[in-house]
């Protein structure tokens, strides 16, 4: 049994907080340098090297690329042979969210409850998915999910007969429909199979997978070419103003489902695909 | 070839502008964004003067990160225009002549600007780092304890947007997308 103190966490989860927001991964600026090579629309252009200097002025000055520093969501996978000492893995995750997002100047994006609507002042409560592993290792994965692309995402329980033609159909309804207001370009994460609850968790786990990375399974890899190459035929474009470039990658991931279920979640990511790893 | 404008805006700057035109604007301009626009559309309905001079200006809708020390202030990008609809006919009844966000519009505010000879402006969504270089001041003017939410006036120059709806009705959501659609 290997022992983590709670500190260390604090500390970790902290500093992911200000590097998603500030350092755009190496994935994303490939994309943008790629995108702007093979979009064809001169607004799009002139918007992608905007996001391409804004990148580069967020990781230089040490501040958020967007004003919407986002939800903070975390993939926990913890090994079952680990221990977490002084506290809980929850307490621990809150806490440097907390020191992270007020210690970088970070905006508080999270409201106490939905209704009374006020807000939190710190950004907590993060949003914790837990999985359980081998090992005795901890692997902490974050996101800072913005407010304008989740907004955009949706779910549909199909109908098995609709078969791969619906869920093609869905996920280009789902993407038209966000048009500008999910700051295209886009990642898009889908989510197939499972039940209600899982297929949208699955759509925000394939998130995580950097821009570029193809599914291992051929199948559905192809799938994720196809539809990204559909998805780039729809027009919208940078911001939504038209263009060839609506998304820079799309992600997949699949799991069983009941026989009588075919349900499908698309999680919609702004061009601020903001994530870190580290494993204590 | 991005178009310099300076704020705010008159009626003939405003009739030369076509939707897809990319401009440069220097100026003052007023943040508010859900709540302060809640709050400046009951005042509007009790009859109340307003915190600032509505007439002839622009908002920009924007919920700023906190300053660091020594910064004017932090990372600002637009935010979704949506949210702000449901005010926006009557703000322009008001005098108001321009907005800038992010996204699509409904209706109601499209033909609002038509009639009212305004636009409406897209920055660049998410571009909020860059954008916050073309902040030079800014000044907590209205609603203090709205904190982020809080109306400021900023003085921009050269804050790049993007002519999204124009006096005409013209519609560059529309437009691009059409020439782009495969
Ligand atoms: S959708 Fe993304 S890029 Fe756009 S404002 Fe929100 S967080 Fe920023």
């Amino acid at each position: 049994m290997r022992v983590i103190r709670y500190e260390e966490i604090v500390e970790k989860v902290a500093t992911m907080c200000q590097e998603a927001n500030f350092e755009l991964g190496e994935d994303m600026m490939n994309a943008f340098h790629q995108a702007l090579k093979t979009e064809k629309s001169e607004t799009g252009k002139e918007i992608i090297s905007q996001l391409i200097e804004n990148a580069e002025i967020a990781a230089r000055e040490y501040m958020p690329m967007c004003q919407d520093t986002g939800t903070a969501v975390f993939i926990v996978e913890i090994g079952q042979d680990c221990h977490i000492a002084g506290g809980s893995l929850t307490d621990a995750i809150n806490e440097g969210v907390r020191k992270g997002y007020q210690d970088g100047y970070l905006r508080s994006s999270v409201v106490r409850d939905p209704i009374g609507r006020k807000n939190t002042g710190d950004n907590t409560p993060a949003i914790v998915h837990l999985e359980f592993t081998e090992g005795d290792r901890l692997k902490l994965k974050m996101t800072a999910k913005g407010g304008g692309a989740e907004n955009m995402s949706g779910l549909k329980m199909l109908k098995p007969s609709d078969g791969v033609d619906g869920i093609k159909a869905y996920i280009l309804d789902v993407v038209r429909a966000a048009g500008p207001n999910a700051c295209p370009p886009l990642v898009v994460g889908v989510g197939i199979g499972g039940n209600f609850e899982r297929c949208a968790y699955l759509a925000k786990k394939s998130l995580f997978r950097p821009v570029g990375k193809r599914h291992a399974d051929p199948d559905i890899a192809s799938l994720e070419i196809e539809l990204m190459e559909e998805i780039n035929k729809l027009g919208i474009g940078p911001q939504g103003m038209g263009g060839t470039t609506t998304a820079l990658d799309v992600k997949i991931e699949v799991e069983a489902c009941h026989i009588a279920a075919l349900p499908v979640a698309v999680n919609l990511n702004c061009h601020a695909n903001r994530h870190k790893e580290v494993v204590l | 070839m991005a178009k310099k404008l300076k704020l705010p805006l008159d009626k003939q700057a405003i009739q030369d502008l076509r939707a897809g035109d990319r401009v440069l604007l220097s100026g003052t301009v007023y943040t508010a964004r859900d709540a302060a626009h809640q709050r400046l559309y009951e005042l509007i309905q009790e009859g109340k003067p307003l915190p600032f001079p509505i007439e002839n200006q622009v908002i920009y809708y924007v919920g700023p990160t906190p300053a660091k020390p020594g910064q004017v202030i932090g990372s600002a990008g637009p935010t979704t225009s949506s949210r702000m609809d449901k005010y926006t006919p009557t703000l322009l009844e008001m005098g108001l002549k321009g907005m800038i966000g992010k996204g699509y519009r409904s209706e109601e505010v499209k033909k609002a600007i038509v009639e009212h000879e305004a636009v409406y402006f897209a920055a660049v969504g998410g571009a909020a780092a860059l954008i916050s270089k073309a902040i030079r001041s800014v000044e907590v003017i209205a609603f203090h304890d709205l904190g982020t939410e809080a109306i400021h006036k900023l003085e921009v120059e050269n804050f790049p947007a993007i002519v999204i709806h124009d006096v005409y009705g013209g519609d560059f959501y529309e437009e691009g997308v059409r020439a782009f659609q495969q």
